[in-house]
C-alpha cells in the first residue's frame, strides 16, 4: 500500500492506495501553526486499523519550506561569494553576512585569480563571531571547476551546522541562481531536517520504518536523505503534486493543459503526453529565482471564490479573494455564488448567493441571470486566455539550433484536465468557451495526494567533458575523472547515463524501471589556429517526472462518479479513467 | 535583483549546427563560449532584459534588399535566413515599443554583402541590418536611419546597399584598408552623387586602442549623428578589433567595447565579425549587452587584460586624429564637394570589381543611377561574373519620386531577355520583385513577380 499525502495551505489532502485501486481518502483543514500535528491527523485518518507492514511507501508534499522561504522566518546565512570579472557581486547580495571575496574560475574552469585564504579566514571568523551557524560558499563557474569552493569549504573550518556549496545544487551555469539557491538551501535547512527527522521518529513509533519519500517541485520524488543534502527542491512541491494527479488521468490524450482551480488561484501546467513541462530555468519562489528543477506553471488570481465586484460600469472577477463565497458564508460575491445562482452548482443556500449578485447586476443593468452568466463566463475566458499564454510562452522558448527553429516540438494542447474544488463546476462551464475536450481529473477533490503517492523518483544530470584540457566533470554529483583522447559524444553520453542511474536508485528510483533520457547531447570542436585542439561536450540527461510503474489497474479503477455535469451526449461517455 | 535602466530585447542564436566549413572561424563553436558567460552571468534574469525566439526572414523581405543570383536558395541557407530573421524581430520588438533597445546576438554576419550577390563575400551572404532596416521602414514608415559600423573590416556591402540612399547615414569605423580585407572604406568614399556625404568612413591604423575608438566617435560620429538626426540607430557590432582577434590587428577591449556602446546610445546593435570566440567575445558580449540596458559594466574585464600592455602608441594616436579630422572636415564641406563630384564625367556611372574571396571569383557591375534631387534615384546595375553569370538588375527605391521610378520601369522593360541570363527588377514603391528570365524570351512565360 501506498500513501500519498500533500500538506497545503487550507486543507491537507491524503490517499491511501494499492495495486488494486484507491482504499481511502481524506481531507482535513491545515493547521498552518502547526503542520506536523496537520500531517499526522491526516496520516491518522486513512491508517486507522492498517497494519503498518502493509505500508510499503510513503510520499509527502508539504508547504514547509514555501512557507519558511515567504515569511522570511529563517536563520541568517553567511554567504562566501567568489565571482570575478562580470556584473559586479554585490548585485546578488542575500543577507547581511554576504562576503566578496577575490579568486576567479573561467568559463572553461581555468583558474584566472587564486582565491585570497586569508579573506575567507576573516570571513569565517565574521560568521562564527555573529553567531551564524548556516553558510553558503558559491563561486562564480563553480560547476565548471568547484576547486575555489572546496577550498573555501577547507579553510572556513568546523563549527557550523549547515554549510552548503553552490556547484551541487546543479550543474547548470547562473551564478545569481547558484547563489539564490545556495542560500535558501543554508537558509531552510534546520527547519527541514528538525521537522522531517521529527516524522520520522513519529512514524518509527507507529511501526513505519520505511524511508520517506518527499515530493519536489518538478513532480518526482525522493527520499528524505537526499533531501538533506538539497532541502529547497521540495519547495512548491504541492502545486507539482496535483499536476501529477493529473498526469494519472492524461493517459492517451495528446497535449493537455492542467487547470488546478482553487479558491484564491487557478494553476495551470502543461503535459506533453503523459510528461510535464519542465521550467527551463528554475523555480522562483517570491523574490528569490533558483536553480531548482520544476514544472512550468502559470498562477492567476482567479478561482472559485474570486472577488467579484462592477467598477467603473465594468464587471472584474479576481485577482483577489475577500472571503469564502455568499452560499459557504461569505461577504463577496464570487463565481461560487454565480454558479449557485445559475443552478450549475446546487446549493441550499442558493438565496443567499442571489442576495449578494443582485445590486452588482443591478449596477450594469443586468438581470441576475445574465449577471450571474457574465460572472462565470469572465472567470472562464481569464482561465482560458491564461491557458494560452502558458502554451506560446512554452513554443516561443528559444532555441539554438536551425534544426530546432525548423523542426522543434510545438505543443497543440487537445484537451483541458480540471481539478480542484470546484472543478466539476467550471469544467462544465469551460465547456462553451473551448473547442478542447475539457475533462474533469477522477478524484479530483484528492487528485493531488494521488499525483504525490504515484510519482517517480525523478532526477538530472549535468555532464560536461573538455578533451583539451583532458577533463570531464558532473560536479553536481561530485565527479570529476581525468580522460583520454580518443573520447567522444558517446563516452560522455554513457558516463552521463551511469551517474544519472547511480543518483536515481540512490533516491529510491525502482532499478527495474528506470527510464532515462538524453535531453542534450553537443558535441564542439575547439579550432585554435586551423587545428582541432580538442572537443568540448555537453550532456544533460535525466528521469523525467512520471508516475510509478505497476499502478496501471488503479488508474483504471479510478472512476468520476461524481462529475454529473459531465456532457452524456450520444458517442461520448464520461472519461475512461 | 538586477533592473535594467533600458529594455532591452536579445535574440541569442549561435547556430549551433552550422558552419561555413568546420575549420572556418564562422563555425559551430563561435558562440559557446559566449553562451557560457551569458547564462553564468544570470543575463537573461535581469528585469528588462527579454530574450526573443527569431522568425526566420520570408523571401520578400530579402528581395526587397538583395538581387541573388540565381536565387536566394542558392547564395544563402537556412541559417542565413534565422540571422535575418533575429535582427528583424529585435527591429520589431524596437520599433512596436516592446523594449527600448535590441541586440540581435546572431551569426552568421552580413555586412559585406552587397546589393547584388552571387556568393559569399568575408563570410556574409546576405545583408542583414539592410534587411532588417528595409523591412522596419516598409512597416514602420520610418525614413531617416543611421548604420555606425564598428566591425574591424570596412562594412562594404552595407556601404554598397546605401551608396545612393541620402535617407541612411553609413558610418563605418575599421582598420585601414591597406592593411585589411576588403581593403576599402577610405575617407574620399562619401556616397554616390545623389546621397553625397551620407558615407562616411573612418579607416583607423592598426593597433588603435580604446582611446583612439572613443575619440573618433566623440569627435565624428556623435556630432555627425547629431546633425543628421536619424529616427533609428543601427550599430553593426562586429567584435574584431579586441586584441586577441586572430584576424585583424587593433587593441579595442571589452570595457572600451562597454563604453563605445553606451556612448553610441544604438537603438538595434547586431552582431557582425568577432573571432576571438574565447578571450573576447564572452566578455564583449557581456559588455554590450550591459551597456545596452544601462547596467554597471565596470567590472567586465577579459582574463589576460592588461590595459598598459594594449595602450596605444603616441602616432596611433596622432594618425587617429588626422584621420577624424578629415573625415568630419569632408562631412562639413560635403556640399561643396558634391559640386566638384557633380562637376566630373560620368558623374553617374562607376564600373567596378568586386571579388568574393570566400566563393572564389570576380564579378563586374556597371551602374547607373539617375540624377534627381529629389531621390536616391532609380539605379541599374549591368553584372557579369567570370564564373559567366549575367544579370541585369533595376533598384527603384522605396521613396523614388515618380520621374525616377518611370525611367527605372522603363529600364526594366527595354531591357533585352537575349542579352541577359534575367532581367530583375525591384520595384520599391510597389515593393514588387519581378524577374524576366531568358527562357521567357519565347513569348509562353511572361515576368514572374512576387509582391
Amino acid at each position: 500500500m501506498i500513501i500519498g499525502l500533500d500538506v497545503g495551505g487550507t486543507h491537507t489532502d491524503v490517499v491511501l492506495l494499492d495495486q488494486s485501486g484507491l482504499l481511502r481518502q481524506a481531507k482535513i483543514p491545515t493547521d498552518p501553526a502547526d503542520l506536523f500535528r496537520s500531517l499526522f491527523a491526516a496520516l491518522e485518518a486513512v491508517t486507522a486499523g492498517v497494519p503498518p507492514e502493509r505500508i510499503r511507501r510513503i510520499v509527502l508534499s508539504t508547504t514547509l519550506t514555501t512557507n519558511a522561504v515567504i515569511q522570511g522566518n529563517t536563520p541568517p546565512v553567511g554567504l562566501i561569494v567568489s565571482a570575478g570579472p562580470g556584473i559586479d557581486p554585490e548585485a546578488f547580495r542575500m543577507g547581511e553576512a554576504y562576503v566578496c571575496v577575490r579568486g576567479s574560475i573561467d568559463h572553461r574552469g581555468r583558474e584566472i585569480e587564486p582565491l585570497d585564504e586569508a579573506e575567507v579566514r576573516r570571513a569565517a571568523a565574521r560568521f562564527r563571531r555573529e553567531g551564524i551557524r548556516q553558510v553558503g560558499i558559491v563561486g562564480k563557474f563553480s560547476v565548471r571547476n568547484p576547486a575555489h569552493e572546496l577550498a573555501i569549504r577547507e579553510r572556513l573550518g568546523e563549527g557550523f551546522d549547515g554549510v552548503f556549496l553552490g556547484h551541487r545544487v546543479s550543474g547548470r551555469l547562473n551564478f545569481a541562481r547558484r547563489i539564490a539557491t545556495t542560500y535558501l538551501n543554508a537558509a531552510v535547512d534546520p527547519l527541514h531536517r528538525s521537522f522531517f527527522e521529527a516524522v520520522r521518529a513519529s512514524l518509527a513509533e507507529k511501526g513505519l520504518h520505511l524511508p520517506l519519500r518527499l515530493l519536489k517541485a518538478d513532480g518526482g520524488n525522493m527520499r528524505l536523505e537526499a533531501s538533506l543534502e538539497c532541502p529547497i527542491q521540495t519547495v512548491l512541491s504541492g502545486p507539482a503534486a496535483s499536476v501529477m494527479g493529473a498526469v494519472a488521468a492524461a493517459a492517451g490524450e495528446g497535449d493537455a493543459v492542467v487547470m488546478d482551480i482553487g479558491g484564491t488561484t487557478t494553476d495551470l501546467a502543461v503535459l506533453i503526453g503523459p510528461a510535464p513541462v519542465l521550467n527551463p530555468h528554475g523555480i522562483t519562489i517570491g523574490a528569490y529565482r533558483t536553480l531548482i528543477r520544476s514544472l512550468e506553471t502559470l498562477s492567476i488570481g482567479t478561482g472559485g471564490d474570486s472577488a467579484v465586484r462592477v467598477e467603473d460600469g465594468r464587471l472584474a472577477v479576481g485577482p483577489d479573494r475577500r472571503g469564502p463565497a455568499m452560499v459557504f458564508g461569505g461577504a463577496h460575491p464570487t463565481p461560487t455564488d454565480a454558479m449557485a445562482a445559475l443552478g450549475m452548482l446546487p446549493h441550499p443556500a442558493r438565496e443567499r448567493a442571489c442576495e449578494g449578485l443582485r445590486p452588482l447586476a443591478a449596477r450594469l443593468g443586468l438581470d441576475l441571470d445574465a449577471f450571474a452568466r457574465a460572472v462565470v463566463d469572465t472567470a472562464c475566458r481569464q482561465m482560458l486566455a491564461a491557458a494560452d499564454r502558458l502554451v506560446e510562452a512554452i513554443n516561443a522558448q528559444p532555441v539554438y539550433t536551425v534544426h530546432e527553429l525548423k523542426e522543434g516540438y510545438r505543443v497543440r494542447p487537445r484537451a483541458i484536465l480540471v481539478l480542484g474544488g470546484p472543478a466539476p463546476y467550471f469544467a462544465a462551464a469551460l465547456r462553451a468557451f473551448t473547442p478542447l475536450a475539457v475533462r474533469v481529473v477522477p478524484r479530483w477533490e484528492v487528485a493531488n495526494a494521488i499525483g504525490a503517492a504515484l510519482a517517480r523518483t525523478t532526477c538530472e544530470v549535468e555532464f560536461f567533458a573538455d578533451t583539451e584540457r583532458r577533463i570531464a566533470c558532473a560536479p553536481a554529483e561530485n565527479f570529476q575523472e581525468a580522460i583520454a583522447p580518443p573520447y567522444g559524444l558517446k563516452d560522455a553520453t554513457a558516463r552521463a547515463l551511469a551517474l544519472l542511474r547511480v543518483k536515481a536508485l540512490a533516491r529510491g528510483a525502482n532499478p527495474d524501471f528506470l527510464e532515462m533520457e538524453v535531453v542534450e547531447a553537443q558535441e564542439f570542436h575547439m579550432i585554435r589556429g586551423f587545428h582541432t585542439t580538442g572537443k568540448n561536450l555537453r550532456v544533460r540527461v535525466q528521469v523525467k517526472p512520471g508516475l510509478i510503474h505497476g499502478y496501471d489497474a488503479l488508474l483504471a479503477h479510478l472512476s468520476a462518479p461524481a462529475d454529473p455535469l459531465a456532457p452524456r451526449a450520444a458517442g461520448e461517455a464520461l472519461p475512461p479513467c | 535583483m538586477l533592473k535594467a535602466r533600458h529594455r532591452v530585447g536579445l535574440v541569442f542564436f549561435p547556430a549551433y549546427d552550422w558552419a561555413i566549413h568546420p575549420q572556418h572561424p564562422e563555425r559551430e563553436e563561435r558562440l559557446l563560449y559566449t553562451q557560457d558567460q551569458i547564462l553564468e552571468e544570470g543575463l537573461f534574469d535581469v528585469e528588462g532584459i527579454l530574450e526573443l525566439k527569431p522568425d526566420p526572414v520570408v523571401l520578400a523581405d530579402i528581395q526587397r534588399v538583395h538581387f541573388c543570383v540565381p536565387d536566394p536558395w542558392q547564395v544563402a541557407t537556412e541559417s542565413h535566413f534565422i540571422s535575418a530573421g533575429g535582427a528583424k524581430t529585435v527591429g520589431m520588438a524596437v520599433c512596436e515599443h516592446r523594449v527600448d533597445r535590441g541586440f540581435a546576438l546572431v551569426r552568421p554576419p552580413g555586412h559585406h554583402a552587397m546589393r547584388v550577390v552571387h556568393g559569399s563575400r568575408g563570410f556574409c551572404a546576405i545583408n542583414i541590418e539592410a534587411i532588417m532596416i528595409e523591412f522596419l521602414r516598409r512597416k514602420y514608415g520610418i525614413r531617416r536611419v543611421a548604420v555606425v559600423d564598428t566591425d574591424c573590416h570596412h562594412g562594404d556591402g552595407t556601404q554598397d546597399i546605401y551608396w545612393h540612399d541620402p535617407d541612411t547615414l553609413f558610418i563605418s569605423l575599421h582598420q585601414d584598408g591597406r592593411t585589411l580585407y576588403p581593403g576599402s572604406g577610405f575617407p574620399d568614399e562619401l556616397g554616390g552623387p545623389n546621397a553625397f556625404g551620407t558615407t562616411l568612413n573612418i579607416p583607423l591604423p592598426p593597433h588603435t586602442a580604446e582611446e583612439g575608438f572613443l575619440h573618433a566617435l566623440r569627435r565624428v560620429v556623435r556630432p555627425v549623428l547629431d546633425e543628421f538626426q536619424p529616427e533609428l540607430v543601427v550599430n553593426s557590432a562586429g567584435q574584431d578589433n579586441h586584441y586577441t582577434d586572430p584576424i585583424t590587428n587593433m587593441n579595442f577591449s571589452a570595457r572600451g567595447y562597454a563604453q563605445l556602446t553606451e556612448e553610441l546610445g544604438a537603438d538595434i546593435a547586431v552582431l557582425e565579425g568577432g573571432y576571438a570566440i574565447e578571450g573576447a567575445l564572452p566578455y564583449v558580449n557581456v559588455g554590450i549587452l550591459l551597456a545596452m540596458a544601462g547596467l554597471d559594466y565596470r567590472h567586465v574585464r577579459e582574463s589576460d587584460y592588461e590595459r598598459h600592455q594594449i595602450r596605444q602608441t603616441a602616432a596611433v594616436t596622432e594618425a587617429v586624429h588626422r584621420v577624424c579630422d578629415l573625415v568630419l572636415s569632408c562631412w562639413q564641406k560635403r556640399d561643396k564637394l558634391r559640386e566638384q563630384v557633380l562637376a566630373r564625367e560620368n558623374a553617374f556611372r562607376r564600373r567596378r570589381r568586386i571579388f568574393y574571396d570566400t566563393d572564389g571569383f570576380t564579378e563586374t557591375q556597371l551602374e547607373e543611377v539617375t540624377p534627381c534631387e529629389r531621390c536616391g534615384g532609380a539605379l541599374r546595375i549591368d553584372s557579369t561574373t567570370d564564373r559567366g553569370a549575367h544579370i541585369l538588375a533595376v533598384h527603384i527605391p522605396h521613396r523614388a519620386c515618380p520621374a525616377c521610378r518611370d525611367r527605372g520601369l522603363a529600364w526594366f522593360d527595354e531591357a533585352s531577355p537575349k542579352r541577359f541570363d534575367r532581367i530583375v527588377l525591384q520595384d520599391g514603391p510597389a515593393d514588387r520583385y519581378t524577374v524576366k528570365a531568358r527562357e521567357a524570351a519565347g513569348g509562353s512565360k511572361g515576368p514572374s513577380t512576387h509582391g
